[in-house]
């Protein structure tokens, strides 16, 4: 018994601390370097804060190159596949334009008429954009993120939207001096406020982790309310971050909460980070 | 003597190409997204430090291994430093394995990785949503470490290749 436990022993302390040949550091002292990073990294302490930002500018840009062949791979994939659908597309596209057409008459009455009624209340929107090229699109299972190339030299802020095309694809979470990173909408942690059209029902836009997003903070008989025709969700404009009116997604009625992002974020190249001001026009 | 210039290259390209192929990896995060595969992913990083500190410890510094935890951690935006525990937890597995095994078995390595995967990633969950409070999906863990299980004899059979030839070109 005795025995077998030294031999446990022996195994243990020989994997831990003795040191091969070509090994420069024992596992313990590294596990214990790792241990002491973590712990660091919770801490908000400037010097560290600044170690870390550097050490995110480098890795960035050499992943931006190092992703450079894969990114090549997914692009081949996406032109056999368009190529492959091409007529169906062509198809499916007429018969939208039509209808786009004639939505964009309406839409333009009320445009004016939406101006017109602001200037009654003498309220204004300003909005700042930087247009942003995606750096790094890498979809971890866990986390869903993406590296922009603009940071604080372009005056990137936390919290400011990410607009892609009309549509919000997510918020900043993270500013380095040239580059920063933007939690997408599909991430477990996003949750932003959002109005729901045409039932005008407030709720809260979560991420789970897949490509698409659920309802929350809505009650039992409002879901309900949903099941009986789609609905267009837009930001709210709650919280302030974010100007109201920026479509979301959609919500069919056969999917119950289920939100399907407008923007397709595998596809993301360039995009618009944004700052919104609403106040009046002085 | 080209000939041996060329010859003494590919020797010590193949002798840095777990190295090679782990820092591409961490930098690249093989994860075939753009397959659009729902429910899918598996973690290469982890099939490949296993095979290699289990079978041939000396192609993959402990440091190095430490380095590419750091550089996974910022590239899918993580906390620093909790890849790096988690690649060393595994490499102390491996050592250990090596320390207790006489004649090395393919099926108990292959239970081993799944014993140690689970540990590994428990202490990532627990870390994560304990301790830095982000939201994260259990589900998808299970599944990353399903197919990494699935996937290691796969590997192993092209690492044991390219072990072989190492070891072949070590000896010429």
């Amino acid at each position: 018994m005795a025995t077998g436990r030294d031999d446990f022993v022996i195994a243990f302390r020989s994997a831990f601390l003795k040191k091969k040949d070509k090994q420069k550091f024992s596992l313990l002292s590294l596990i214990l370097l790792s241990i002491v990073v973590i712990i660091l990294s919770n801490i908000n302490f400037k010097p560290i804060q600044f170690v870390k930002i550097g050490i995110n500018e480098i890795i960035y840009r050499s992943s931006y190159i190092a992703s450079k062949p894969e990114n090549y791979l997914q692009e081949l994939t996406l032109k056999i596949k368009n190529h492959i659908n091409l007529f169906e597309n062509y198809k499916d596209i007429k018969l939208e334009l039509e209808n786009l057409k004639q939505e964009k008459i309406t839409n333009n009455f009320l445009k004016s008429e939406n101006e017109k009624l602001r200037n009654l209340i003498n309220e204004n929107i300003n909005s700042d954009e930087i247009l942003a090229k995606v750096l790094i699109d890498r979809e971890s299972p866990f986390l869903k993120s993406i590296i922009l190339n603009k940071g604080t030299k372009d005056n990137v802020k936390l919290g400011m939207a990410i607009i892609d095309g009309v549509y919000l694809v997510g918020q900043i979470i993270e500013v380095n001096y040239t580059n920063s990173r933007a939690l997408l909408l599909s991430d477990l942690n996003s949750k932003i406020p959002s109005v729901l059209a045409p039932q005008n029902i407030q709720a809260v836009v979560s991420g789970t982790g897949k490509d698409y997003g659920i309802i929350e903070h809505t009650k039992d008989d409002i879901v309900e309310d949903l099941n009986k025709i789609d609905s267009i969700i837009y930001t709210s404009g709650l919280g302030g971050l974010f100007k109201p009116g920026v479509p979301i997604g959609k919500i069919s009625k056969d999917t119950k909460n289920k939100v399907n992002f407008f923007s397709d974020f595998t596809q993301l190249n360039f995009i618009k980070i944004v700052s919104f001001s609403i106040g009046d026009k002085n | 003597m080209s000939s041996l210039n060329k010859s003494t290259f590919f020797r010590a390209f193949l002798s840095y190409l777990p190295l090679i192929i782990l820092f591409i990896s961490v930098f690249n995060e093989f994860d075939f997204n753009y397959l659009k595969i729902e429910n899918f992913s598996f973690n290469f990083v982890y099939i490949l430090i296993f095979y290699w500190t289990l079978r041939n410890p000396d192609s993959l510094g402990y440091f190095s291994i430490f380095l590419a935890g750091v550089i996974n951690d910022v590239v899918i935006g993580i906390p620093i430093g909790i890849s790096s525990l988690c690649y060393l937890i595994l490499c102390a597995v491996t050592a250990y394995i090596r320390n207790i095994t006489l004649s090395p078995n393919f099926v108990k390595d292959w239970f081993s990785f799944l014993f140690t995967m689970i540990l590994i990633n428990s202490i990532q969950v627990i870390i994560l949503d304990l301790i830095f409070l982000i939201e994260i999906n259990y589900m998808s863990y299970v599944v990353n470490t399903g197919f990494t299980f699935l996937f290691y004899p796969i590997f192993f059979t092209v690492f044991n290749f390219f072990d072989q030839l190492i070891l072949q070109k070590k000896n010429d």
